[in-house]
C-alpha cells in the first residue's frame, strides 16, 4: 500500500501497517518454549517493549536504546547495499526518525522489531539509491479495536529468534548467498540461478514463521 | 476469493521483492497479487523476517557524533497527520489504484488490434507494467519472452498452453514459454502484466507494430 503522503519517502510495508492498538497485550507474559534461550527471547521482547514505550509515552530512553542497537546495524546494512558513508548515515537517521513517528503502526504479532526496521530501511534504500517508490500490498482490513493475541506475539518473536539462529548456523557459503540476495541487489533470475542458495535448508524455519504469520492474520 | 487462487509467486520472486531488488513494474505486480492472496502474504512475511534477521546480524558501523541528537531535533517538528489506508472497492487492489489514478473506469486504454487493448502504467523504465484488456473469447497473439513476464488476472479468466488462470492467479513466464493466452468466453479478461524485456511475437504484423506499441 502506498499512501500519497508517504510515497515520497518512508512508506511502511503493509503487513506491518495494521493500525491496531495492541500494546496492552504485551503486559501479560505467557510461558516460553524451552528451545529458545531466555536471553535471546528476552531481547526481542525488550525491543517490542521499547517501541511500545515510544508509542505510549514518547519515551526518549527507550528510543536511545533502540537507536544504540539498531542504528549502527542499519548503517552497516545500507553500506553493504552500496550506499556511501554519508548517504548511509543520512538514511539511517531517516529510518530511526520513521521508527519514532510510526511506532503506532508496529504490530508485534506480525513482525519482530528487527524485521520492521529492515522493511523501513529497505524502502528508504530503494528510494535513495534508485529514486523509486516501492508499491506495497494493500493492508488487511483489521477492525479498529482488534488486539493481537498475546500468544501470537510471543510465537512470532520466538520464531524470529529461531530464524536468526538458523541463519547464524548456516555454512559460510550459504550465508553469503542469502546476504548477497538481500544486500547486493541479486536479481530474482540470479537468485533462481544460484543453485547453492540454501532456500531448502532454511525452508523449515521459514515455513514455521509462515504458519505463525498465517495464524496471526486470521 | 483468496481460497480460489491456484497460481502463486515463486520463492525467488518473493525473496527479491522482500530484498527490494526488483524493478518497479515487478514490485507493483507482486504487491497487487499479495493484496489478493493471503498465502503469498504470509510467505512474504517470512522473507521479510529473513531480512530482519540479517539486519540484526549485520556488522555495525558507528553512527556520526551527534547523530542521535540530530534525529531528536528533527522529531520536534510537527508530524503530518496520518493518512487513512486505502482499500480497494472491488477488482483493483490499492497499490494498482495509485498507478491508474482511480478504478478501472479511469484507465486510458489504447487498442492494439483484434479488440485487445492495453494501458502502460508509469513505472521506471527497467521493466514495463501494463494493463491488458482481452475481450471474452479473444486471444493475445502467440508470443514468447526474452526475460520474465508476470501476468496477474484481475477480472475474468484466461487459458493458455500451461493452465487456466482466474482472478488473483499469477502466471510466471520465462524464456522457455511460448504461449497464446485466450480469454474465457463468459467474460472480458483484464490482467496486469509486467515484463523486463520486450515480448517476442511470432506473427509478422505484431512484430512490425512492436516498436510503436511498446509491447
Amino acid at each position: 500500500m502506498l499512501r500519497e503522503a508517504e510515497s515520497e519517502s518512508h512508506s511502511i510495508p503493509s503487513p506491518l501497517m495494521a493500525g491496531r492498538a495492541r500494546y496492552s497485550a504485551m503486559q501479560r507474559q505467557g510461558p516460553r518454549p524451552k528451545n529458545v534461550t531466555k536471553k535471546d527471547a528476552a531481547e526481542n521482547d525488550d525491543w517490542v517493549t521499547c517501541i511500545q514505550r515510544i508509542r505510549e509515552n514518547e519515551d526518549r530512553q527507550a528510543f536511545e536504546r533502540l537507536f544504540g542497537h539498531f542504528a549502527p546495524r542499519v548503517k552497516g546494512f545500507l553500506m553493504k547495499s552500496g550506499a556511501d558513508e554519508a548517504m548511509a548515515e543520512e538514511c539511517t537517521q531517516d529510518v530511526m526518525a520513521t521508527l519514532w513517528q510510526k511506532a503506532h503502526l508496529f504490530d508485534p504479532s506480525r513482525a519482530s522489531a528487527a524485521t520492521w526496521i529492515f522493511t523501513i530501511a529497505r524502502n528508504r534504500k530503494i528510494d535513495a539509491l534508485r529514486k523509486q517508490k516501492r508499491p506495497e500490498p494493500e493492508d488487511l482490513p483489521w477492525g479498529p479495536d482488534e488486539e493481537p493475541d498475546q500468544a501470537d506475539v510471543l510465537a512470532l518473536q520466538q520464531e524470529t529468534t529461531q530464524l536468526g539462529k538458523a541463519i547464524k548456523n548456516l555454512p559460510e557459503k550459504q550465508k553469503v548467498l542469502i546476504e548477497k540476495a538481500y544486500f547486493r541487489d541479486l536479481s530474482h533470475s540470479e537468485i533462481a540461478e544460484e543453485t547453492g542458495l540454501p532456500l531448502g535448508t532454511i525452508k523449515s524455519r521459514i515455513r514455521l514463521a509462515l504458519d505463525r504469520l498465517r495464524h496471526a492474520m486470521k | 476469493m483468496t481460497e480460489q487462487i491456484k497460481h502463486h509467486l515463486t520463492d525467488s520472486l518473493l525473496m527479491a521483492y522482500s530484498a527490494g531488488s526488483l524493478p518497479e513494474a515487478f514490485n507493483l505486480t507482486i504487491a497487487a497479487h499479495v493484496s489478493m492472496c493471503d498465502e503469498c502474504r504470509a510467505r512474504l512475511g517470512a522473507f521479510d523476517s529473513l531480512g530482519g534477521a540479517l539486519v540484526e546480524g549485520s556488522e555495525s558501523v558507528e553512527m556520526s557524533a551527534g547523530s542521535l541528537e540530530a534525529v531528536m531535533e528533527r522529531l520536534k517538528a510537527p508530524e503530518r497527520p496520518a493518512e487513512k489506508p486505502i482499500y480497494s472497492n472491488g477488482i483493483v487492489p490499492a497499490p494498482l489504484r495509485d498507478y491508474i489514478g482511480g478504478d478501472l473506469d479511469a484507465v486510458r486504454w489504447k487498442s492494439i488490434g483484434m479488440g485487445v487493448k492495453q494501458a502502460i502504467l508509469p513505472t521506471s523504465r527497467d521493466a514495463t507494467a501494463r494493463l491488458l484488456f482481452i475481450p471474452a473469447g479473444a486471444a493475445v497473439p502467440d508470443h514468447g519472452h526474452r526475460g520474465t513476464e508476470l501476468t496477474l488476472v484481475l477480472k475474468g479468466s484466461f487459458a493458455d498452453e500451461v493452465d487456466h488462470f482466474g482472478p488473483g492467479d499469477i502466471e510466471v513466464a520465462n524464456e522457455d514459454l511460448n504461449h497464446t493466452p485466450v480469454a474465457d468466453i463468459g467474460e472480458d479478461c483484464i490482467c496486469l502484466a509486467a515484463t523486463d524485456a520486450p515480448l517476442k511475437f511470432k506473427g509478422l504484423i505484431p512484430r512490425l507494430a512492436q516498436p510503436f506499441l511498446r509491447i
